[in-house]
């Protein structure tokens, strides 16, 4: 299964999903631009994405604690989530999501 | 400079739980510490990011929370009599001539070690700064991310975002000093302790405090002074008169001034040989999620099992020429002499 992901240049990548994978896990494992300091614990907001509206139905909705995470970052649209809260299923195969700016790993050290 | 030099054998920078069994190794090396931590207590991103969540992978913890764990590390080290300093970060390290080490916080308190030990995971504890272009120009001017003196903002009109705790107290505390004051949330469900989200309600309705549902679209003002904050909101883009804007979006990891530390770095950690978890600079290691080395596991225990290797370098550097002679804790009369327990 695969998800879509467009990164904060606005790269697009085709990634490879394993079911029952965190998306954020996925990202992660791909390299991709994503912080997720807490490493799945809904405790930092640093996997921050938006989701494609044609998807977002398909999720599980955020849970009280996910909303609260949400609250921590200034950039949050109608169709945000954090990927460590989104598990891959076959529903999910093809799910495009973008990543948020405020999911950004620090600049590099010179 | 303060004229309080601290002199000892080792700090240790990070008080998370690697930082804190290391002062157990260290301890049972006759090693003095003093540890370092930007947070208010101990136990690191364990317990500031998930105090109650359980962790599986200690051994001999079939499951343990990050709180558990860290009482349980203050418990085992406290024979060791280590001193801590909270609420502080090590801004600058100086290696003097006879190899040891000078080391000045932000609250320009100075240690004076032999030995220096970054136990800082992922880095040190710094508030979120929220994605509005340009906000750096208005940072310790206008916008400002902690309140040092209240005093500061009388007469101010603030913008306070956010939903917790942070963002509700200072504008309880706040509002009677402010000409105006603006709490700006991205929903009209909070956070914070429900007695300071009904007294906030209250003022409110009094028209104390004007609350704004949305979020930060931008800033207005010239070097560094705002004059008003642009809101995104439901009806669209609206702008606030501001002369301060605090943001308390909570925290995040950031490396901090470890990156000017001149130490050899890997794709924003320190770079260490595995044989003493030592770094590119003589006497400064590196244990725990800030070192890199191939094949490195980012787990706490891995940080465990480097603090043990570190304590046997760093007591050839606190103790040269000095015999080490490795004991086991089961064994050792001399060890347990230490533990307090025989």
């Amino acid at each position: 299964m695969k998800i879509h992901v467009t990164d904060q240049d606005g790269k697009q990548h085709e990634l490879e999903a394993l079911e029952g994978w965190r998306v954020m896990e996925v990202i992660r494992d791909w390299d991709l631009n994503i912080k997720a300091e807490c490493g799945g614990s809904c405790a930092c907001a640093t996997c921050h994405v938006y989701v494609d509206p044609d998807w977002l139905q398909k999720l599980a909705p955020a849970t009280d604690e996910e909303e609260d995470m949400l609250d921590t970052v200034g950039d949050v649209e109608d169709n945000s989530r954090l990927s460590c809260q989104i598990l891959m299923s076959d529903d999910l195969d093809g799910l495009k999501i973008t990543l948020a700016a405020s999911a950004a790993k620090d600049e590099q050290a010179a | 400079m303060s004229g309080n030099e601290i002199v000892t054998d080792v700090v240790v920078i990070g008080a998370g739980p690697v930082g804190l069994f290391a002062v157990f190794e260290l301890g049972l090396l006759d090693l003095k510490c003093h540890l370092i931590d930007i947070l208010d207590r101990p136990g690191g991103q364990c317990a500031e990011l998930y105090p109650e969540k359980p962790i599986y992978d200690i051994p001999g913890f079939p499951v343990v929370t990050g709180q558990a764990l860290t009482d349980n590390l203050m418990q085992q080290i406290e024979p060791f009599g280590p001193e801590f300093h909270f609420n502080r970060m090590v801004n600058s390290i100086e290696k003097l001539e006879d190899g040891s080490f000078r080391l000045v916080t932000d609250a320009d308190e100075v240690f004076l070690t032999k030995v220096v030990v970054v136990a800082a995971g992922g880095g040190s504890f710094q508030p979120k700064r929220p994605p509005v272009p340009g906000i750096e120009e208005y940072e310790g001017k206008s916008v400002f991310y902690s309140v040092r003196q209240m005093e500061a903002f009388r007469g101010e009109d603030l913008v306070i975002v956010g939903g917790g705790d942070s963002a509700l107290d200072w504008t309880l505390n706040l509002a009677p000093l402010a000409k105006s004051v603006t709490l700006v949330h991205r929903r009209d469900d909070f956070r914070a302790a429900p007695a300071s989200v009904n007294e906030m309600r209250a003022l409110v309705a009094k028209g104390e405090v004007d609350l704004k549902i949305g979020q930060i679209a931008g800033l207005d003002g010239e070097n560094g002074q705002l004059s008003a904050v642009r809101l995104k909101t439901a009806d669209g883009e609206i702008s606030v008169p501001a002369t301060r804007l605090l943001p308390f979006f909570g925290l995040t990891m950031k490396l901090g001034p470890v990156a000017d530390w001149g130490l050899e770095l890997n794709d924003n950690l320190i770079a260490v040989d595995t044989e003493e978890f030592s770094t590119s600079i003589p006497g400064i290691f590196a244990i725990g999620d800030i070192n890199h080395y191939p094949g490195k596991l980012k787990l706490i225990l891995s940080g465990f099992h480097e603090g043990a290797l570190m304590a046997q370098a760093a007591k050839r550097i606190v103790n040269p020429g000095e015999r080490v002679v490795f004991q086991y804790t089961t064994s050792s009369t001399k060890l347990q002499k230490k533990l307090g327990v025989v």
